[in-house]
């Protein structure tokens, strides 16, 4: 939203400061100014001109010769727009003069004519976009006056933000009621000259007759209000320029004195009035009501448009002649032909002005206010001051009565506002009197009748209902800047810290200890990374690839995967921790038919240390991945992890909350916690992943950290003093006899004071029998007590061995 | 015993002279084991004495017993000091043939990813004054996105929001001002919770608008909670979190679900607030949108309004990773590149 501030200057007198100053002053106190648009800068040597005499050039079809009266004698001016009028007024520079954008004018020769200046365009002079031709200038100027004269330039146009609750700062009015009340000034709004309407009303609750036109609102719920008024006799023509160069500040287009007049209210007062064609208001009827199916309507921008009931149409005697609140029809639209205007200003309603607009996908500077709110109780100011200003620039005469249909909702609101209340959320102590003097220049009155309380002016009705509305005035009036910077004593929160953050700090330390990067990958997803079985597709997404909630992390961490190999990148180990959705099954409850899960995803690929000059770099493996995973689940919470056979033919076992996991290959294993399964782990399927050839396998992991309990605290054991005492035993065992059985078997025969065994060399070929492995296992035996005898140590290994024997088929190797 | 007449006792004298001087003086591994054996072995000159003392009269023995000791042992440390000396000449050399400006052998680097790291130190911050971390669910229903915080559907209000629906009522969550309800409802105050969270808008994707973004929100409410601890929590905040010289600005905004409103800028952290294109030379830079709690949210969760007053804030965390390390893209964070993700590692 743009104003003007030769304009804002002109509402305030006495305003000082400059377009940065009063631009901050805006930001500090009333709201953000997103932009300051300098107009019409470096125009000073631009004249006002008026073409005498318009020749062909006589060596081109496209140039023509403009005798041309710039203030000064005539001079000869090549001209190459279609379109000049002879008597017609120009923008015209002169040689050894600059345009805005830096070009200087020279005078030169073209095609055998001396060119003695230019006329110039909309655009040339910065003034707007138009390049298509020279830009007429209003009649009635005197040729030699300078252009910034004529125009009220150099201005700067504030580019507003306008939040939701303050429409009422999409005019004019509205800026300068706040500047000039943080200045000290008064708003005046200045008189038209020459004319001075003040109409009889003619009043109607549902319908009502003044000037030849009846009124009727047929559905009081789409329009509050309808007032309207016949100004008969107008001459159609461009306006004054005083009133194009207003609406060019603020970046609209003048059309014509009538339609301006109009656009100059909306940007004054921010009421969005419509002028149509009198003649061609069939039957002299205006109505208001919904739209019935299979209306159609051709608007002003030259759209066909299909109605549909949700929109509020304007009629006349036939059908629909305008979409209420949003655009006028092109049928009837005010045209050079025009001499009878009927102008409407109403009060159309916010939410059916909405429905109107979205159900034809339009959005104007009316629907935009009308859908916010504008002020209700405005609307005779507003059009008394539009039918002045056409009948000032179009001249006709306006029919003494006017018709005003509806009414208002009744007495201006009155919104009581304690100090004590004010002190209590501001922590500021304002006596009423203080508190007045606050918010009177903004217009709100104070109501005399009880305690303090104001009355709120119709402008801001819409936003200020609640005492709380009338503190915010208070804080924002008083300036943020100015509270006191203090700190208060503070009770802790009530609210315990989410486990959650527990559990993900202390995976994340660990992961990242272990080299892995974190990543934050987008939960939109596409299909095949949604839940398998229950996936979550979103209603209106903005593309198939962004149309799902993602199902699980590992997928989504291999489309990152393939981010990087695409560049190159051939050793990746990231981890993410984040939210996965499931659709519910029907017999689930829960307050909405999505599930949630809190999970971890890795996964690594390949060489596994950053190569080094001193060895062979060797490439991730599946123990790399089963040590980190073992890490992970017993550091997190004692969890541990074991193979998940997979039975020949079963693709794809159910895996409960993980859905089939389809990216895991048949090296696999599951975590497992104390209340089962918290995930899975494995190598990556070939199908699973867009792999180039030279990249290396990928391992992965995903388990859930929702309902997992963190590790009890680890209770001290005892340092022994005495000499620990290692053995080796080297064992051939069936191929088919796991090492973690044997391992097993260890423990469960071997005397307490085995402080330490664990598996040191696989071995299977020469030296070994055919179907079975060596494995060798190193013992470390160390009494808490004593020093351990020889003896003992030996006992305790016949008796481990002879278990093994009978309970793995194992064979002990002579070493 | 006799002043100076004990022949053994001269000998000793000298033994320890010769010996300590061979032994640091020996100019190799070889010469110093030759000055050990003669100086200290078995039957070397040291030994030779003691083995002498059995013929000294009685009272003589002792004196030449603890003389012997002492040039032993005064021999042996000379003898250690010289091997560690002709130890270390020897790797020294070892080491001058071995390059050693060859690089070391490093483990990969992990790390938290930089937005991550931006939502710790703001939980850390807020930690220290007394918050605590809450989450709650992405996908929310109409009611606590929009209807608990005083948003009503049909209105612009909610236009801004630009709502991903997955059904009738059933949202992704905007933002995670809906976890504010939630809490409240469980929770009786003082409630005092930073809560991190993902947050979905129907917004097309550049350099710096995502569909899928990150936000925190804060709330604190208890009796006696006013603008000015507000304002004060939130400059306190500022200085901890870009600098003790970062300025702060509050100023006019609207946001359904709070009243008054503010929108919370800091000086330019690029610039400092002479101008730059990040400031779009403004000087300032907007981090929060915040403000006092309305009351309709506080009826909204069955809180008496007239009793308990709050304040509430939202910032993103996105955003805030981009300043701080000057990254040019938002859609850089997501992308998961290994090299990006590696210049912030930090182990």
């Amino acid at each position: 939203m743009r104003v003007s501030l030769n304009w804002l200057r002109q509402l305030v007198p006495g305003l000082e400061g400059t377009a940065e100053e009063l631009a901050d002053r805006l930001a500090m106190t009333v709201t953000g100014v997103e932009e300051i648009v300098p107009v019409g800068r470096g125009l000073e040597d631009i004249r006002v001109a008026r073409v005498l005499e318009l020749r062909e050039h006589p060596d081109a079809d496209r140039l023509s010769l403009c005798l041309v009266d710039g203030g000064e004698d005539p001079v000869e001016v090549v001209c190459g727009a279609p379109v000049i009028h002879e008597g017609g007024l120009y923008p015209f520079i002169a040689p050894g003069s600059t345009l805005p954008g830096g070009l200087r004018i020279e005078e030169r020769a073209i095609r055998g004519v001396t060119s003695h200046g230019m006329l110039c365009s909309e655009r040339e002079l910065a003034l707007g976009s138009d390049a298509s031709g020279i830009l007429r200038l209003p009649d009635g100027l005197e040729p030699g006056t300078p252009l910034v004269q004529a125009f009220d330039l150099p201005d700067a146009a504030l580019e507003l933000e306008i939040t939701p609750n303050r429409v009422d700062l999409a005019c004019h009015v509205g800026v300068a009621r706040e500047l000039a009340a943080e200045a000290g000034l008064e708003v005046r709004v200045p008189p038209v000259e020459g004319a001075d309407w003040e109409p009889t009303w003619r009043d109607g609750h549902e319908a009502a007759s003044a000037g030849g036109v009846t009124v009727g609102i047929e559905d009081a719920a789409r329009c509050g209000r309808y007032l309207g008024a016949v100004v008969r006799g107008v001459e159609v023509k461009p306006s004054p320029a005083w009133l194009q160069a207003r609406l060019r500040a603020v970046g609209a287009r003048p059309i014509n004195n009538v339609v301006d007049a109009t656009n100059y209210v909306l940007r004054e007062l921010n009421q969005p009035l419509h002028a149509f064609d009198l003649a061609r208001v069939r039957g002299g009827r205006i109505g208001v009501r919904a739209a019935r199916a299979g209306e159609r309507l051709r608007t002003l921008d030259g759209v066909e448009r299909a109605l549909e009931p949700a929109a509020t149409v304007i009629t006349d005697a036939e059908g629909p002649v305008a979409v209420a609140g949003v655009m006028g029809g092109e049928e009837s639209e005010v045209t050079a032909g025009t001499t009878d205007v009927f102008l409407e200003c109403a009060w159309f309603d916010p939410s059916h002005t909405r429905h109107t607009a979205r159900s034809l996908e339009l959005s104007t500077d009316a629907s935009y206010r009308f859908e916010r709110g504008v002020d209700r109780r405005g609307c005779e100011a507003a059009l008394a001051r539009c039918v002045r200003l056409i009948l000032a620039t179009a001249g006709g005469k306006a029919e003494a009565d006017a018709v005003r249909v509806g009414e208002l909702p009744g007495p201006r609101t009155v919104v009581p506002l304690r100090p004590e209340r004010v002190q209590r959320l501001l922590g500021l102590v304002l006596d009423a009197g203080a508190i007045e003097g606050l918010l009177a220049p903004l217009g709100f009155e104070r109501d005399e009748t009880g305690g303090l309380a104001f009355r709120i002016p119709g402008w801001r009705e819409g936003d200020i209902r609640r005492e709380v509305d009338l503190i915010e005035e208070v804080a924002r009036r008083h300036g943020y800047e100015r509270f006191p910077t203090a700190t208060r004593p503070t009770r802790p929160s009530t609210v315990p810290d989410d486990p959650s953050f527990a559990r993900s700090d202390r995976v994340r330390r660990l992961l990242e200890s272990r080299g892995l990067l974190e990543a934050r990958s987008s939960s939109l997803v596409a299909r095949s990374e949604a839940d398998a079985e229950r996936p979550v597709d979103l209603l209106h997404p903005i593309s198939a690839e962004e149309g799902f909630l993602r199902g699980a992390l590992v997928p989504v961490l291999l489309r990152r995967l393939e981010h990087n190999w695409a560049r190159g990148t051939g050793d990746v180990r990231l981890y993410e921790i984040g939210t996965v959705f499931r659709r519910r099954a029907e017999d689930e409850s829960g307050e909405v038919p999505v599930a949630e899960e809190l999970r971890v995803g890795a996964l690594l690929t390949g060489r596994r240390r950053p190569p080094h000059w001193s060895e062979e770099p060797a490439a991730v493996d599946v123990w790399d991945l089963k040590g980190l995973a073992e890490e992970v689940a017993s550091g997190l919470c004692g969890a541990t992890v074991e193979p998940l056979p997979l039975a020949s033919g079963d693709e794809a076992p159910a895996l409960g909350r993980f859905g089939a996991a389809r990216w895991l290959g048949a090296e696999r294993f599951e975590l497992v916690g104390p209340a089962g399964r918290i995930g899975v782990a494995g190598g990556v399927r070939r199908e699973a992943v867009d792999a180039p050839p030279w990249a290396e396998a990928v391992w992965a992991l995903e388990f859930g950290l929702g309902a997992v309990e963190l590790a009890a605290p680890t209770p001290y054991r005892p340092l022994s003093t005495f000499p620990a005492v290692p053995r080796d035993l080297a064992l051939a065992v069936p191929a088919s006899v796991r090492a973690a059985e044997v391992e097993a078997v260890i423990r469960e025969a071997a005397p307490e004071w085995l402080e330490d065994v664990r598996l040191f060399d696989v071995y299977e070929g020469d030296g070994v029998e055919g179907g079975r492995r060596s494995l060798a296992f190193r013992f470390r035996f160390r009494a808490r007590d004593r020093t351990l005898e020889d003896a003992e140590v030996e006992s305790a290994l016949k008796q481990i061995i002879r278990r093994l024997e009978e309970r793995c088929d194992a064979r002990v190797r002579s070493a | 015993m006799s002043e100076g007449g004990n022949p053994l006792l001269e000998r000793l004298a000298a033994i320890e002279e010769e010996g300590v001087a061979a032994l640091r003086d020996a100019a190799d591994e070889e010469a110093l084991e030759t000055a050990r054996v003669r100086y200290l072995g078995r039957s070397g000159a040291v030994a030779d004495v003691l083995g002498r003392i059995g013929s000294l009269p009685a009272d003589q023995r002792r004196p030449v017993g603890q003389k012997g000791n002492a040039v032993k042992r005064a021999l042996e440390e000379t003898h250690e000091t010289r091997a560690a000396e002709l130890r270390m000449r020897e790797s020294a050399r070892a080491a001058a043939d071995r390059d050693l400006t060859r690089p070391g052998r490093t483990a990969w680097p992990g790390g938290s990813h930089p937005v991550t790291a931006v939502i710790d130190e703001i939980c850390d911050i807020f930690r220290e004054l007394g918050f605590t971390r809450v989450r709650g669910p992405e996908v929310e229903t109409e009611w606590y996105n929009f209807t608990a915080l005083n948003i009503p559907l049909d209105h612009p209000a909610a236009d801004v929001h630009d709502t991903f629906y997955l059904e009738d009522g059933v949202v992704l969550r905007t933002h995670t001002s809906p976890v504010q309800a939630r809490t409240m409802q469980t929770h009786q105050p003082p409630v005092r919770v930073v809560v991190p969270g993902v947050c979905y808008r129907r917004e097309s994707i550049d350099a710096s608008h995502a569909a899928v973004f990150d936000q925190i929100e804060g709330l604190a409410v208890d009796e006696g909670v006013d603008f000015v601890e507000f304002r004060s929590t939130i400059e306190h905040f500022v200085r901890r979190f870009f600098g003790a010289e970062t300025r702060t600005r509050f100023r006019p905004d609207f946001f359904p679900f709070t009243e008054p409103s503010a929108q919370v800028e800091v000086s330019c952290t690029i610039c400092g607030g002479s101008g730059c294109a990040t400031c779009k030379g403004t000087g300032w830079i907007e981090i929060m949108g915040s403000g006092m709690v309305d009351p309709a949210v506080f009826e909204a969760v069955g809180y008496d309004p007239e009793r308990y007053t709050g304040y509430a804030f939202g910032m993103g965390p996105g955003r805030m990773a981009l300043l701080r390390h000057g990254i040019p893209d938002l859609r850089l964070l997501h992308e998961g590149d290994v090299r990006f993700l590696r210049q912030f590692a930090s182990t």
